[in-house]
């Protein structure tokens, strides 16, 4: 862009690359905020679930009239009283022509398959006397055998989830680049391998666990029906809820307020959404239901959950030859919006940043009696990562080579981009020598080997260890047609419209749904940028269907990349039809303006310009304005990419483990990640930070333990460990950035970055610090009993207890499903 | 029911509740006091941290019952009458210590009991100070930095006299 | 969650309790700090029909110099036990258990008494005040006893408070001589219980160990002293290597639980390793 000639006007400063503070949260820090749960509509009715007990069972009867006769209670509904019109929460992701669907109805009508299910719901006039009556309402359970473990679910006489399927597996999902023609024939790759090194890896369950526990509210107003839900979905859930229920897609408006984070967790059709519709529906009057946490933890999708079968083959220096994988998806006991897709896009990061000649990935999605899987930070690439990090060290191992010169040998070198992958994924650009550089420095590299050397020498009890990731993701979800070749049930374009007020200021519309991202500063400084107008004077309308009519929300890193660039791109078509009102405002020639800092001038001479704000107002009075266009310089775009984006980055972890008690502290962390432009890097560093956190938990703390009944031990915050600030280390974060192609912004997306990379790095490094003891896997969580038997007794930690701790007496599910428990013998308390 | 008067951001109420609310609900519900939320039902979380009698609670492990006649201080009470911000909610904007913000009422309410204790705390007692607080989104490190720099500024403008509970002693 | 709707009580003094329990109807339950009981109710694991809150009883708080011994009100909150004066300079054990407990918010509430008579086996107080020898001062109808704490703690959650008791006071006798002490809590995040816990007093006199007290965290239904490490510690020498032997025999006697964290073999692993760690530092070495 030229500057104008004006000489009074300067150049504006950019607002991309400026670290503005946040917008939202001035309601944020002050409390003056719209959580789903502050809603109170008149007449309100609260809604409480009846929850199974018990993870597989025929339900022989159910009697709420105990329910129903007490105080406060309005309606009882079971799942045969709605079964004619509840349907099936949907699933869009069928990644095989003859993937099974078991069918997944909303309430129970004849069988429960995993412990919280609901089987009835009580609705009352106050949230009191809703949780009350849960304890009254009497179900009877015929058991049936549950099915918990994936590797005995997929043997020939295993006992069934669902009795009409003839087995536990959903799909069988195979990619293989040989007959993709993206790579040669994998077997005999394999067959002609110098070194194989073989591993099974357990990428454990985990629980998204967002702060603000899920919460709907539905009004009904005549035909018409106003949900708001604690979702990172509001248009996806429109659809589906229409298509579910039955009312059309036209009659239903839903808002997603502010919402408490998602991380996945709530990219998903809630059971509990369509039961609200439904009882709002049949009552008349509005209804809310907000869980507990216990609620939350129990029946609220899970995450990740794969056996990983890797086997690496690679000549005797280290050139890689051939990676093959086989999983074990746990979908739990049915499919939810993307539940057997998570793997499926997983598939295609295994191969990472290395040139692999060869490839095949297979993957058997299993029913088993616990929560379904679904979306949670990462969604596939980190368990992808993770185990192609992981196995990047053991051939290192078995070579005899620095896992970083293995690393360096066999990545795509810098001047490769853009690069096709043996998985067909095309690369946009980065360079993994500056970031891992950069990384090393930063994290003090050569004086850390070197207290490793000293600690070894002396025996130290402590002992240092140093791990390495070097990953990349696929992010800027979707190529609408890439979807479409992967039987996605919808596209990935995303919608924006923007909107010129009277007095200038601006009003921007977007279609992808925040939910703690930013997007209303980062999109105002994009406009501001764009427009050439004051970032204040940008105001971002998001989350409510009603104003942003289009849109497929948030996740997988796509609200930038997508997003945005639908906002870049509506900015340009309101600046291309603003031209024309101005030429004529300006009896000037079109090819003679120029936009600069928000101002139409006329090349050649001075003075003669006129603001985009002052056009706005020239247009919404309308006396003057040329013949044959609207008097409007409003204008909306919908972007779909042609090519996923591909952010990369180098993550290094310094370990210390106490061999004595197997307890292990993040000595140092640090990492540089190239996510292309950085639009506002306060933001960037703070989706680093999170992503951190949530990788390293799952490396060190979290997992979600089902015991041998298949009740979810780790049912509270007691026993399912979110770290705290005190349990986390200081982070060194850094960017290198090469632009994506694939977008005017040049984003590549940060969302998921830091939760990719992390783990494998935090276990790469505690095995590190203890393989010279013998110890070549620890199972994550790395609990300190795990590595220390590691340490001591060999293996991989094995299986943890499943018995919760006994804090508040055993806070385990039992206590949460709504079933009455004998009342403790408590004496006092802490 | 039993009557409960207390004292919240200022302003006193007078109610009749059930013996086994809690006080975060009789906030929410009777007071709408809605800037404090609930995240959890062990006590783990810290989203509902408050200020009873000028020390943080979590509001969602004490009854109401037992409030009677308190002085509660909330996420809505803390700012200046004028609307000028407390400045730990300042340095939360400015070091960008929250992302969806819905730990942020507990973290705030948290940090400031923290602080009062320890002016000048360095990075390990922010951290262990705010064990009882769980957040999601931010890793925690611009949390730690922005308690720190709320330190810096409460202890510049007070100059030596300690800042009153519920106001923000700006600069 | 919401509780399951109980009758309240708040009596002012001790006798006011004591009557208030007596008059609670079958299932009573008395409250102190509320920072276990609430969660408990809350996931209605107890639903009591009366609730007698002791948060106003004055008489029941705060610390007392009774000559040869430190009287500690059992509603005293674990915030007021960490800054108390008396506590830091007669029984710092106390103050250094009680520091690890929970979080901030959860230390303004929660009290010592509470803890006490809760008997978490996971708690960290009952296995300090054992290790140090403390007295419980209980009320009942039929007037007031006093019990050791070796005869208080008598398995999970269970405490020798018959029916209508109250725990009212704990006496704590000062440690005379040159005392050492070291709470050594090991847990995988920082609010959590303890997986396992040792609580360690030692007296020094002319380089050697002249007594040392250790109470066990989590080693069983209740806390326990380390019995035979205490004698393999009397007399012995002030050096690594001796506390390293006698803390082999730090598990002797237990019974330890399995849980997600730990199963048994690895808390009895654990109990040498932090008996060796918390003599060791209490010792000074």
């Amino acid at each position: 862009m030229t500057l104008t000639e004006d000489p009074a006007t300067t150049a504006v400063e950019k607002e991309v690359g400026k670290a503005r503070r946040r917008k939202e949260d001035a309601r944020l820090i002050t409390g003056r905020t719209t959580w789903t749960d502050n809603m109170v509509l008149p007449g309100m009715l609260h809604m409480s679930v009846v929850r199974s007990p018990v993870a597989h069972g025929k339900i022989s009867s159910i009697d709420v009239s105990a329910a129903k006769a007490a105080p406060g209670v309005v309606a009882v509904f079971t799942g045969r009283d709605i079964a004619d019109e509840q349907g099936s929460i949907p699933c869009a992701w069928p990644v095989t022509p003859d993937m099974v669907n078991p069918g997944h109805p909303s309430l129970a009508v004849d069988e429960v398959n995993h412990v919280g299910e609901g089987v009835a719901v009580i609705i009352a006039r106050s949230r009191a006397a809703a949780a009350d009556a849960i304890e009254l309402v009497d179900v009877d359970y015929e058991p049936l055998p549950p099915v918990l473990d994936m590797e005995e679910a997929v043997k020939a006489d295993a006992d069934l989830c669902h009795d009409h399927t003839q087995s536990n597996t959903s799909y069988h999902f195979v990619f293989d680049a040989g007959e993709a023609g993206t790579g040669t024939d994998t077997e005999q790759a394999f067959a002609d391998a110098e070194v194989v090194v073989s591993r099974r890896f357990v990428n454990q369950r985990l629980i998204p666990a967002f702060m603000e526990p899920r919460s709907v509210v539905v009004q009904p107003q005549g035909d018409n029906y106003t949900m708001w839900s604690a979702t990172q979905v509001p248009h996806i859930l429109r659809v589906m809820l229409a298509s579910v229920t039955g009312v059309p897609e036209h009659k239903l408006r839903v808002i997603a307020p502010d919402v408490g984070g998602g991380f996945g967790g709530k990219l998903q059709v809630n059971p509990e959404e369509v039961i609200a519709l439904l009882v709002a529906r049949r009552l008349g009057k509005p209804v809310k239901w907000t869980e507990t946490r216990s609620e939350s933890l129990m029946t609220a999708h899970h995450g990740r959950d794969q056996i990983q079968y890797v086997d690496i083959a690679s000549d005797r220096e280290g050139n890689v030859k051939a990676l093959r994988v086989r999983l074990l998806a746990d979908m739990g006991a049915y499919l939810r919006l993307i539940t057997p897709g998570v793997p499926a896009l997983g598939a295609f990061m295994f191969p990472a940043i290395y040139k692999f000649p060869a490839y095949r990935f297979e993957c058997d999605g299993v029913f088993t009696n616990k929560v379904p899987t679904d979306a949670y930070r990462g969604a596939g690439r980190p368990e992808a990562t993770f185990a192609i990090e992981r196995i990047m060290d053991e051939l290192a191992v078995e070579l005899g080579m620095d896992p970083l010169e293995l690393r360096r040998k066999n990545w795509i070198q810098a001047q490769e981009f853009p690069f096709t992958t043996v998985a067909g994924l095309e690369y946009d650009s980065g360079d993994y020598e500056t970031a891992t550089q950069q990384a090393l420095e930063l994290i003090g590299y050569d004086e850390l080997r070197e207290e490793q050397r000293r600690r070894r020498e002396s025996n130290d009890p402590v002992q240092l260890g140093i791990g390495f990731s070097t990953f990349t993701e696929m992010c800027g979800l979707a190529p609408s047609r890439v979807l479409g070749s992967l039987s996605f049930g919808a596209g990935g374009w995303e919608h924006a419209a923007i909107r010129m007020l009277p007095t200038g200021k601006v009003e921007v519309v977007t279609g992808s749904t925040p939910h703690g991202q930013g997007h209303e500063t980062a999109w105002s400084q994009l406009v501001a940028d764009a427009l050439g107008v004051p970032f204040e004077d940008v105001e971002v309308l998001h989350g409510d269907t009603a104003i942003a009519t289009k849109g497929l929300d948030t996740y997988g890193s796509r609200s930038l990349v997508v997003g945005g660039t639908a906002v870049v791109k509506a900015a340009e078509k309101v600046i291309a039809k603003a031209r024309k009102v101005a030429a004529h405002l300006l009896e000037a020639n079109e090819d003679d303006l120029e936009f600069a800092d928000g101002r139409f001038s006329v090349r050649g001479t001075p003075g003669a310009s006129l603001a985009i704000q002052e056009i706005a107002l020239a247009v919404f009075a309308a006396h003057d304005y040329p013949e044959g266009i609207e008097p409007s310089i409003d204008a909306d775009a919908t972007f779909d990419p042609v090519n996923f984006s591909f952010p990369h980055g180098t993550h290094i972890c310094a370990m210390e483990v106490d061999t004595d008690t197997g307890f292990v502290k993040i000595r140092k962390y640090a990492c540089v990640d190239d996510v292309g432009t950085i639009v506002n890097p306060l933001i960037v560093e703070g989706q680093v930070h999170g992503g951190l956190a949530q990788g390293i938990a799952q490396a060190l703390y979290e997992e979600a333990v089902y015991d041998a009944d298949g009740n979810l031990t780790t049912g509270t915050f007691v026993d399912y460990l979110v770290p705290s600030a005190a349990d986390l280390p200081h982070f060194d974060t850094g960017n290198t950035v090469h632009e994506a192609p694939g977008n005017p912004i040049g984003a590549k997306g940060v969302g998921e970055a830091g939760c990719i990379a992390s783990t494998p790095a935090v276990v790469n490094a505690a095995l590190d610090a203890v393989r010279h003891l013998g110890v070549s896997d620890i199972r994550m969580p790395l609990t300190p009993e795990r590595v220390w038997r590691a340490i001591h007794q060999g293996g991989d930690g094995g299986d943890r207890a499943a018995a919760g701790t006994n804090a508040y007496g055993g806070a385990s599910t039992e206590s949460t499903t709504g079933v009455s428990t004998p009342a403790s013998s408590l004496g006092g308390d802490r | 029911m039993t009557r409960v008067s207390m004292r919240v951001d200022g302003v006193t109420y007078t109610d009749e509740v059930e013996p086994r609310t809690l006080l975060v609900h009789h906030l929410r519900e009777a007071l709408g006091k809605v800037g404090t939320v609930v995240g959890c039902d062990t006590s783990n979380c810290g989203a509902c941290t408050v200020h009873l009698d000028g020390q943080a609670v979590k509001s969602c492990t004490v009854l109401a019952v037992q409030a009677d006649g308190a002085e509660v201080t909330t996420i809505e009470g803390i700012a200046e009458p004028g609307g000028a911000l407390h400045p730990v909610q300042k340095a939360f904007h400015e070091m960008h210590g929250l992302q969806c913000g819905y730990c942020t009422p507990g973290m705030i309410m948290a940090s400031i009991d923290l602080l009062k204790e320890n002016p000048d705390p360095s990075d390990a007692e922010v951290r262990e100070g705010i064990e009882g607080n769980l957040c999601r989104c931010t890793g925690y490190q611009n949390i730690v930095r922005a308690v720190q720099q709320a330190a810096g500024e409460m202890k510049s403008s007070s100059a030596g006299t300690a800042a009153p509970e519920t106001t923000g002693a700006q600069a | 969650m919401i509780p399951a709707a109980f009758e309240y009580v708040r009596p002012t003094t001790v006798d006011e309790a004591v009557q208030a329990v007596a008059e609670g109807g079958e299932d009573v339950k008395i409250m102190a700090g509320g920072q276990s009981l609430i969660p408990v109710m809350r996931l209605r694991l107890a639903a009591p029909e009366t609730v007698v809150d002791l948060g106003r009883v004055a008489e029941m708080r705060g610390v007392r110099d009774e000559g040869d011994a430190l009287v500690i009100g059992a509603m005293t909150t674990h915030a007021e036990v960490v800054t108390d004066p008396l506590i830091a300079q007669h029984a710092k054990l106390i103050a250094e258990a009680t520091e690890t407990v929970a979080d901030r918010q959860t230390r303004r509430r929660g009290t010592f008494g509470g803890a006490l008579a809760h008997a978490d086996p996971a708690g960290d107080l009952p296995a300090v005040a054992l290790a140090l020898d403390a007295q419980m001062v209980i009320a009942g109808p039929s007037g007031r006893r006093t019990v050791p704490a070796s005869e208080f703690f008598v398995d999970y959650l269970t405490t020798t408070l018959d029916e209508g008791e109250v725990l009212v006071e704990i006496r704590v006798p000062k440690l005379a001589g040159d005392w050492g002490v070291r709470y050594e809590k090991f847990n995988r995040v920082a609010q959590a219980w303890s997986i396992v816990a040792v609580a360690a007093a030692v007296r020094r006199e002319n380089g050697h160990i002249a007594e040392a007290r250790i109470g066990l965290t989590n080693m069983g239904p209740t806390p326990l002293r380390a019995s035979a490490t205490e004698a393999a510690l009397a007399g012995a020498a002030a050096s690594p290597d001796a506390v390293a032997q006698a803390a082999r025999s730090a598990a002797e006697g237990t019974s330890p639980s399995s849980d997600l964290n730990a199963q048994a073999d690895y808390r009895e692993h654990l109990a040498q390793v932090l008996t060796r760690r918390a003599v060791a530092t209490a010792a000074g070495l």
